[in-house]
């Protein structure tokens, strides 16, 4: 597993608050909804729809952090920031990272769930 | 503990964020309900009592914004103390939200030291207000302290169309230095809970209490439509309910009391006078004057009830009245008519 995904310090300190059993739970939760708050960006992104676009940039870069997934979070927070690129290719190109990171971060945390 | 056990709403659109969140608040002793936008919070925050709401700014349907907004509109609801937990881009939205009189503000993802540190201070601060409100309700009415939680507290005063009552204890002194002052004090507790009872049915505040006298307003802080009426209704029972005290103590061989009741009716300034530090709900002007004078007139005159002119012009013909003539009372320019109530017949 590559560790550079996830922060192993805040994965850490999650479990140590909430309890490990419970962050196993949430990992599973965000594994369910991570899929959907991809899909939402996307289809934000082809109507043109900039105030959904940044509210799910934001709800991935919060859901990240909160795992330790820092890079996930800081390519969606420069979506958040940004907003809509007036070129929607930019754009596309951002979310095809996003999707490739959130795989690695979701194998990440799937190994972390079951370590 | 008041901090513990406290009921929480979480109001977050992100399901994870939800669950970490009401998973931390479980964790602290309280218990926690769920809402997936603002718009969902406030329906819950309206049919069921919460102690605290942590509240995220980004959702849909309705931001937390427009959530604080609304609590600050809403009478019930503008004391709930908020903590907003977002990771809300920007110095200012979070000076936005402090703005909008939410209590505080923590960064998501939310650290659980932190978190924990910061609800038992709000919670403390809720019940330190809540503990105010309540002292607030027993040293002053309940229509004072709802006129305070309305509009607020400002010294000065509004006119108002009211009537004054004044009653005290005829011979109080007498009575006072031949009986142990346990006693007094039981006896004094007695009538004014009577005398409060009888005011407050029919629509009039108590609104100074001194030694063994009160004063009584009828038309303020809240309008009444007839308070000469309702006055003179107020005062009849006064001295029913004195008359059946009065049989209680002559069965325990204690002498009766009497007491004097003068009202006068007009306009009057009310509000609040004194200091920003300490302020009395109360009314002056020459109707509070008179209606002093009138009460100790009841002395002269052996009459327990006396009104002035325009209290006797406020009041439906059912009310007898008898005429005493003109009187001249200290410290006003000319002679005032002054009547006596009679009492009810049986």
């Amino acid at each position: 597993m590559d560790e550079s995904v996830i922060d192993q310090d805040v994965y850490a300190e999650l479990q140590e608050t909430a309890g490990a059993e419970f962050v196993a739970e949430l990992v599973d939760t965000f594994l369910e909804e991570a899929p959907g708050m991809l899909a939402e960006l996307r289809s934000a992104r082809a109507e043109n729809h900039s105030e959904r676009f940044r509210r799910g940039a934001h709800s991935l870069k919060s859901n990240s952090n909160t795992f330790g997934a820092l890079k996930l979070a800081a390519l969606a927070r420069d979506l958040e920031i940004k907003g809509l690129d007036a070129d929607p290719a930019r754009d596309m190109a951002v979310l095809a990272e996003l999707d490739a990171e959130c795989a690695r971060a979701a194998a990440a945390l799937k190994v972390l769930r079951d370590g | 503990m008041a901090e513990f056990g406290a009921r929480l709403l979480i109001a977050d659109d992100n399901k994870v964020n939800r669950l970490l969140l009401s998973r931390s608040v479980e964790l602290q002793g309280h218990s926690a309900a769920l809402a997936e936008n603002g718009r969902v919070a406030l329906e819950m925050l309206r049919r069921e009592p919460f102690d605290l709401l942590l509240l995220d700014i980004e959702m849909p349907e309705m931001d937390g914004f427009a959530v604080l907004e609304h609590l600050k509109a809403d009478p019930q609801l503008r004391d709930l103390p908020v903590i907003v937990t977002s990771s809300v881009e920007g110095l200012d939205n979070i000076v936005r939200c402090i703005g909008l009189g939410a209590e505080d503000y923590l960064p998501k993802p939310v650290n659980a030291v932190l978190l924990k540190a910061r609800i038992g201070a709000s919670l403390e601060k809720k019940r330190l207000r809540d503990q105010q409100k309540d002292l607030v309700r027993r040293f002053a009415t309940s229509e004072v302290a709802q006129d305070l939680q309305q509009s607020g507290f400002s010294l000065g005063g509004k006119r108002v169309h009211a009537s004054v009552m004044f009653s005290d204890i005829r011979g109080f002194t007498a009575l006072v230095e031949n009986q142990p002052p346990e006693e007094t004090i039981e006896l004094l507790n007695t009538y004014y809970t009577l005398m409060f009872e009888a005011i407050s049915s029919h629509g009039g505040v108590v609104n100074q209490m001194i030694g063994d006298g009160l004063m009584a307003l009828f038309g303020a802080p809240l309008s009444l439509d007839d308070c000469a009426g309702s006055a003179v209704a107020a005062a009849q029972e006064m001295i029913e309910l004195i008359e059946q005290f009065n049989l209680e103590r002559a069965a325990a061989r204690k002498p009766p009391i009497s007491i004097g009741i003068g009202i006068a009716t007009g306009d009057v300034v009310a509000g609040y006078t004194g200091t920003q530090q300490r302020a009395t709900y109360t009314c002056i002007g020459d109707t509070v004057n008179l209606a002093a004078r009138l009460e100790a007139h009841t002395k002269n005159v052996q009459r327990p009830i006396l009104i002035d002119a325009a209290t006797r012009h406020g009041l439906e013909a059912g009310v007898q009245l008898i005429a005493l003539g003109d009187v001249q009372f200290k410290g006003k320019a000319g002679a005032a008519p002054v009547y006596a109530v009679a009492q009810h017949s049986g």
